[in-house]
Order: structure tokens, then C-alpha cells, then sequence
């Protein structure tokens, strides 16, 4: 079978709403009969939700579907699966694992999230201590993991852990699919800065892993990791963001209602965000356009750098900009969201929560070196790490 | 109309394949005539114009008449091509009148939209590289200043390169031969050698006028704002030479037994300004391609272009000179001439802080 070109997408999408019409299918129904049309995610094979055809094809289903007024599957709460678990399970999974993860996934009755962070590895990822050790068709896994969100409400993580401690860190490590509801497996709440706890901490006592959740070879879950963190940067420029559309908007509006808040140096400093913020726009426009046209940039390792830094410093002009207000908070008591949420709540929970955005996904730091070294081809700092086996690294 | 709604159609901020071929003819054009060092010893000599490179950027190659429609003797592109041709001779600096003659003046003469008169004849002029004229009135004009056909003013921006003056007065744009008796032209020594400033003086001096005030004064806005839109796209050329030579630089120059380019505090610093570059392109071509179109979005477009271009322009430039170290601060090595031209650029047709009130003006975010 070729695959579908735009008119072909239109018309297989139009009979999947005619056979399933929104109004009378339940939420669930339609969203797998979608995934068995091919029509969940256009680019992945047939039979895997999709028709093999060009990913920049998927909006022409998705705006047939939003015409049409159908269920979403809530990309947001289902973001760490959609954008990191499933990319990585379709390049490295077996037949089987494909076959048995990915449509529950991409519907959303099972949530995912991602083991790979560590108390002692977060930056320098590699590093990771979290054991397993083989035991007959097994593996019995100990450790402890961090900044898992969603960990609490997720039925699958997306592991890795140390298999080889006698090899160079990047040799040792395996990449694992861990059933959260096994035994041995603890999530606690990790309580942050905004006094909401978003993410948690994990901790893995003997737990089994059977070996058929393995995902590529033993060893080379580095390599495997790289697509999983390659996948999680990049998802970034699917669709067009209006202008004001980022943390911009609500201080413009602010500016615009209330005029007794507005002073000189309130006034150049917004002119100055504002201007960044319509330019990070077209930047990432201007990224989404390339990978439309099929020439993906390196822009995207930059956007997420930009926008960290555009978020810390909107949220905190706008806390002075509310005065008397910008020194209350809206509420500390300890809440547990669904939803990783930027820009909800209120100025001082926005300026807080951006804090992170500079940490988490990568800091920026790294992700400077990352440009550096891997778009303008700078020599990379010497390393004291690259021939040494992990159990001779100082910790 | 406020430029608070968004524009219906997105813009294309992509290069087509015809401007990278325009492109690469035009760099290679440069790299031929205007290697720094030759670029250098212009800026000390007379005639700081190299008439060859000139002739062979505007007739040889047609730069001069992209913005010029075909039937008016041009050769009907738009402001994405003429901004390509900006971005090269920004990164190349060299000293040529594109943005001030087949830019400012040429749109300036279009929008009078009377292309059967003088202004037609003189526009035939411009776009066959036969002629060069400015518009005269000081190169930190953002918008449209009304002077007179008497007296001194300046700085204007690549007179002395003029064959024709458009000197806006209160009765309407006139066309000044600089040849005419009783126009003088006194050229200025400016922190920017690569556009050359000089005094205009007007003395009871008779050119053709060209369209009456109103007319005019919407013409001349036009022109500046086109030059303001384009501007940005010699300041991205600028900044991307910076940053690729900084770059070439510090791989190989060798310190404590390292290149420094492997250093992590040089590192972060060019990554952060190719991150701004990469900004800057995006901005330019919106910017480009609102004027191109007619989007009813294009002041906006081109008020958060200059408003940003210029700062990383100035930034990158800033940059080459100190992660040069010592030879950065050489008159040998080009890098001077980057960092005039940018900080020259940065009050070019309104500073950024001009265009950040406009911004302020549109978007409806007013001063206290």
C-alpha cells in the first residue's frame, strides 16, 4: 500500500467520522477506533495507529477532526508517553512490545512516566546508579529515581539502570519497560518550590522486571535514551502560536486594564519582553515551517532555551507590575495536578514554576553546550570520564 | 487599525530557491571585490565606492531593480530578494549605496505611484544602476521629517555615491541633481567608515518636484520604513559573520595548551548569540516578507525587527572584537568595521527604543 496523500487522509478521516459520529460514540471508542483507521498518528506504520504517511500530513486529520468537533486524547496529561515512551518503543521495541503498548498509549488508558533522572545523575545523566541485575528471565531492579511526574498516575515508566558497572558509564546501562503497580515500586510525592508537589520521587526495591521488557540490546540503553531525550526536545513546533499566545499575554492584558499600575521602568522593560516574545514566536514559527518543508533546523535545542529564559523574566516583571497584589500568593497548600501547568494559577505561582524551566528537560547550561558543540562545532571540554569504569568514578 | 489582530495569513519566513540563488551570486560577487583587506584600504582612500563592484551588484547581477516592477524598467522581484542582497553585503560590509539608493529611495519614488513622470524616468534610472539617488534627511530619520529646499542638513547616508537628491520639502518631494548649482556636498568623518555621512547644503537650488505634500509625505514614510524593514536583514548578515568567524577563531586559537573555543564561558557566549542569530532570521524575514506582501501587519513587522536586529547586531559584534582578544582591537583585522557598522546601524532609520514606542503605540501598551 502507498501511502496517503492529503486528499487520501480527508477522505479516510471523513470515514472514520461517518462510521463513529462523535455525538453518539463514547470517548474511548472513537479514540481506538482512530488509533485501528491509522489515523492516531499518521506517520507511524500501518497497523500501529498510523499509514506511513509524512508526519507533516497530520494536521490535515486534525483539523477535519477538530471541525467535526471530536474527542481529543488529552495530549497533555498523556505528553511524557506521546512524546518520549512511544517514539523510543517504536524504534526499539519488539513486534510484540509494539503491539501491546502503543494503542493504549496513544488513547490514554494507560499513562506513562520516565525513570531516567536520579538523585546523583540528573545533568550528567549517564551517571545513574539505579542497579539490575540479571536473575533467570529476570531482572531485579534497586534504586532511587527523581522528578518523575506523573509517576502517580502512571500504569508504565520507561526505565534505565546500570547493568554493567565494570564498563565506561555510557557502556553499562540498560533501557527497561517497569510496570509501576509491581511490587518494590514506591512513589512519594516530592514537594516544590510552588508548594504543589507535580513531580515525585521513585524508589525501586527488588523489583522484577521480566526480561521481555527489554528495550534494545543489554548495554546500549544509552543509545536507546538518546531517542527517548532526542524526541522530548523536539516536540516543540507542532502548531502555530498566536501572537501574545505565551506568558506575555496575561501581563500585556494587565498593562492594558489597569493603568494605575503602569510606571517608566515597568513600561521599557515590557516593550523589551514584549519584543522577545513576539520574536521567540517567529522563531518557532519559523522552525515549524522547516520541518513542514521537510529541512528540520537545529533551531529547536535554542527554542527551549529561549523560552526558558523569556518565562523566568515575564513572570517576574509581572509580579512587580501587580504591586500590593504581587506579594500575596494564591495558596501553599500541598495539591497534586494532573496537568504540568506553566502558566495557570497566578503571577507569583507563573514566576515560581518558570524557575524550572531552566532545569528540567535539560538545563540550560547543557543545552548551551549542546549548541555549541553540536551546531557551531566547538571543540567539547576534555573529559576524565570517557575510559573509566563507572564503579571507579568518584561519586 | 490596530496591529493587535493577527495577520490572516501566516508568513513565509523560509528562503526560496531562487533566493539562494541570488544569494550565492551576490556572495560570490563580494567575495571577489570586496575582501576585507581591499575593503579596508577603500575606506581610506577618496572614493570609499568600488564604481566596479557597484556596476557589476546592480547591472551584472540586477540588484538595483528588484524592488522596481519590470514594465518601469526593473526586474519585478520584492523585499525578500532585496533582502537576501542585504544579508550578503552586511556580511561583507563592503561600501555600496543598496539600502539607501535601490532601497529608501526607490521605494520612496514607487510610492509616489506616478510612474509615467520624472519619477518614473529617474526610478528606469536607479534600477538600471545608471543612477543612485538618496533620500536626503538625516540617516537617524525614522519617519517622514519635512525639510527645506534651503539650508544644511544631515547626516545623510551615501550622498557623496548621489547622482540625485529626494529632498522632501513642504510643498512635496523634490528631485535635486547633486551636480545642480548651489547643492553642496561635505563629507563627514564618520564612526562608520563603510557608509560614508556627509552635509547636504541647499542654496536657492531648483530641482523637479515631484508629487505634492501629502502625496510625498506618505512616500517618505514608505521609504524609511522599507529601509528600517530591510535594515534588519544587513544587521542579521553582520551578526552571522560575526558569530562564524568568532567561532573559526576560537577553535583554533590555542591557550593553556587548549583551543579556547573549548572553554565553557566562551562556549555559552557564542551559543547565546547564535541562538539571537537564529532569532534575528526570523524577525528580518517577517519583516521582509510583511513589506513584500503588503501584510497590514508590516509596521508592526518591521518596528520588533529593528527593535531586535539591532540589538543582537551591535551584541555579535561586541562579541567578535573581545573573544578575538588582542587582535580584535587591530585595525588589520576586520572586525572593527563590523562593530562601527553595527553600533552606525543601531541608530539607522530610529533606534530600537524609536521602534519600541511604535510598538508600544500598536500593540496598544501605552506609557504611564
Amino acid at each position: 500500500m502507498t501511502a496517503p496523500d492529503a486528499a487520501g487522509l480527508r477522505r479516510r478521516t471523513r470515514e472514520l467520522l461517518a462510521a463513529h459520529p462523535p455525538a453518539s460514540t463514547g470517548r474511548t471508542d472513537f479514540l481506538k477506533a482512530r488509533f485501528d483507521a491509522g489515523l492516531a498518528w499518521v506517520h507511524y506504520p500501518v497497523g500501529l495507529g498510523g499509514l506511513d504517511a509524512p508526519r507533516s500530513l497530520q494536521p490535515v486529520v486534525d483539523a477535519e477532526l477538530a471541525a467535526a468537533d471530536a474527542p481529543d486524547n488529552d495530549p497533555r496529561r498523556i505528553g511524557i508517553g506521546l512524546g518520549m515512551a512511544a517514539p523510543t518503543i517504536l524504534g526499539f521495541g519488539t513486534d510484540e512490545q509494539k503491539q501491546r503498548f502503543l494503542r493504549p498509549l496513544w488513547v490514554g488508558e494507560e499513562v506513562w512516566c520516565q525513570l531516567f533522572s536520579e538523585p546523583g545523575a540528573g545533568s550528567d545523566l549517564a551517571a545513574l546508579g539505579t542497579r539490575a541485575v540479571r536473575d533467570g528471565e529476570d531482572w531485579v531492579v534497586d534504586g532511587q529515581k527523581v522528578w518523575t511526574s506523573s509517576a502517580h498516575l502512571a500504569r508504565w515508566a520507561i526505565l534505565i539502570a546500570r547493568t554493567d558497572p565494570d564498563v565506561p558509564k555510557h557502556r553499562g546501562i540498560s533501557y527497561f519497560i517497569c510496570d509501576m503497580t509491581d511490587p518494590g515500586v514506591e512513589v512519594r510525592p516530592l514537594r516544590q518550590i510552588t508548594g504543589e508537589a507535580e513531580f515525585n520521587e521513585v524508589f525501586l526495591t527488588g523489583v522484577r522486571i521480566p526480561d521481555s521488557r527489554r528495550l534494545g540490546p543489554v548495554g546500549e540503553g544509552w543509545k536507546v535514551a538518546q531517542t527517548t531525550l532526542m524526541n522530548e526536545r523536539v516536540s516543540i513546533g507542532g502548531s502555530r502560536i498566536p501572537r501574545e499566545g505565551g506568558m506575555i499575554g496575561p501581563v500585556a492584558r494587565t498593562w492594558r486594564e489597569r493603568p494605575e499600575l503602569r510606571t517608566h521602568d515597568l513600561h521599557q522593560r515590557l516593550l523589551n519582553l514584549w519584543v522577545e516574545a513576539e520574536v521567540a514566536r517567529l522563531t518557532g514559527e519559523r522552525l515549524r515551517q522547516q520541518l513542514v518543508a521537510g529541512q528540520p533546523g537545529p533551531e529547536g535545542s535554542g527554542m527551549k532555551l529561549a523560552f526558558a529564559r523569556l518565562n523566568q523574566e515575564i513572570s517576574g516583571l509581572e509580579v512587580e507590575l501587580l504591586g500590593d497584589e504581587g506579594l500575596l500568593y494564591s495558596d501553599w497548600t500541598m495539591r497534586r495536578p494532573e496537568l504540568v501547568d506553566f502558566t495557570g494559577r497566578d503571577a507569583g505561582y507563573r514566576y515560581l514554576r518558570s524557575k524550572g524551566n531552566s532545569i528540567e528537560g535539560g538545563t540550560s547550561e547543557v543545552l548551551l553546550n549542546i549548541v555549541a558543540e553540536r551546531v557551531l562545532g566547538l571543540p567539547s571540554e576534555p573529559r576524565n570520564d570517557k575510559d573509566v569504569a563507572w564503579k571507579d568514578l568518584s561519586r | 487599525m490596530t496591529a493587535q489582530t493577527e495577520p490572516g495569513r501566516a508568513p513565509d519566513l523560509l528562503y526560496s530557491e531562487a533566493e539562494e540563488d541570488l544569494r550565492a551570486a551576490v556572495r560570490s560577487l563580494l567575495a571577489d571585490r570586496a575582501d576585507a583587506p581591499s575593503v579596508i584600504a577603500r575606506t581610506e582612500s577618496d572614493t570609499p565606492y568600488d564604481p566596479q563592484l557597484w556596476k557589476a551588484l546592480a547591472t551584472g547581477i540586477g540588484a538595483a531593480g528588484l524592488l522596481v516592477p519590470e514594465e518601469l524598467g526593473g526586474q519585478g522581484a520584492t523585499h525578500r530578494e532585496a533582502a537576501v542582497v542585504l544579508e550578503e553585503l552586511g556580511r561583507s560590509v563592503a561600501p555600496a549605496p543598496y539600502l539607501t539608493s535601490s532601497v529608501v529611495a526607490t521605494e520612496t519614488l514607487l510610492a509616489l505611484g506616478a510612474p509615467d513622470g520624472p519619477a518614473g524616468e529617474l526610478l528606469a534610472g536607479l534600477a538600471e544602476g545608471r543612477k543612485v539617488a538618496v533620500l536626503a534627511v538625516p540617516f537617524s530619520a525614522a519617519s517622514s521629517v519635512t525639510g527645506s529646499v534651503d539650508g544644511a542638513l544631515g547626516p545623510v547616508a551615501d550622498a557623496a555615491a548621489a547622482d540625485v537628491l529626494l529632498v522632501p520639502a513642504a510643498d512635496g518631494l523634490h528631485a535635486v541633481a547633486t551636480d545642480a548649482p548651489g547643492v553642496g556636498i561635505e563629507p563627514l568623518v564618520a564612526l562608520d567608515l563603510t557608509r560614508p555621512l556627509a552635509t547636504v547644503t541647499l542654496d536657492g537650488v531648483s530641482g523637479t518636484r515631484l508629487a505634492d505634500a501629502e502625496t510625498s509625505r506618505r512616500a517618505v514614510d514608505r521609504g524609511l520604513l522599507a529601509g528600517a524593514g530591510l535594515l534588519a536583514s544587513e544587521q542579521l548578515g553582520l551578526a552571522e559573520w560575526c558569530l562564524t568567524e568568532t567561532v573559526r577563531h576560537t577553535r583554533e586559537r590555542h591557550q593553556f595548551n587548549r583551543p579556547i573555543g573549548s572553554f565553557q564561558a566562551l562556549k555559552h557566549r557564542m551559543a547565546q548569540l547564535w541562538l539571537e542569530v537564529v532569532s534575528a532570521r526570523a524577525a528580518a524575514r517577517n519583516a521582509a516578507d510583511a513589506l513584500a506582501t503588503g501584510s497590514p501587519d508590516t509596521p508592526l513587522a518591521v518596528a520588533v525587527a529593528q527593535a531586535y536586529c539591532s540589538k543582537v547586531a551591535v551584541h555579535a559584534a561586541e562579541e567578535c572584537v573581545q573573544l578575538h582578544g588582542g587582535i580584535g582591537m587591530t585595525w588589520e583585522h576586520p572586525a572593527h568595521l563590523y562593530l562601527k557598522r553595527a553600533k552606525a546601524d543601531a541608530t539607522a532609520y530610529g533606534t530600537a527604543g524609536r521602534h519600541r514606542e511604535t510598538v508600544a503605540a500598536l500593540m496598544e501598551l501605552p506609557a504611564p
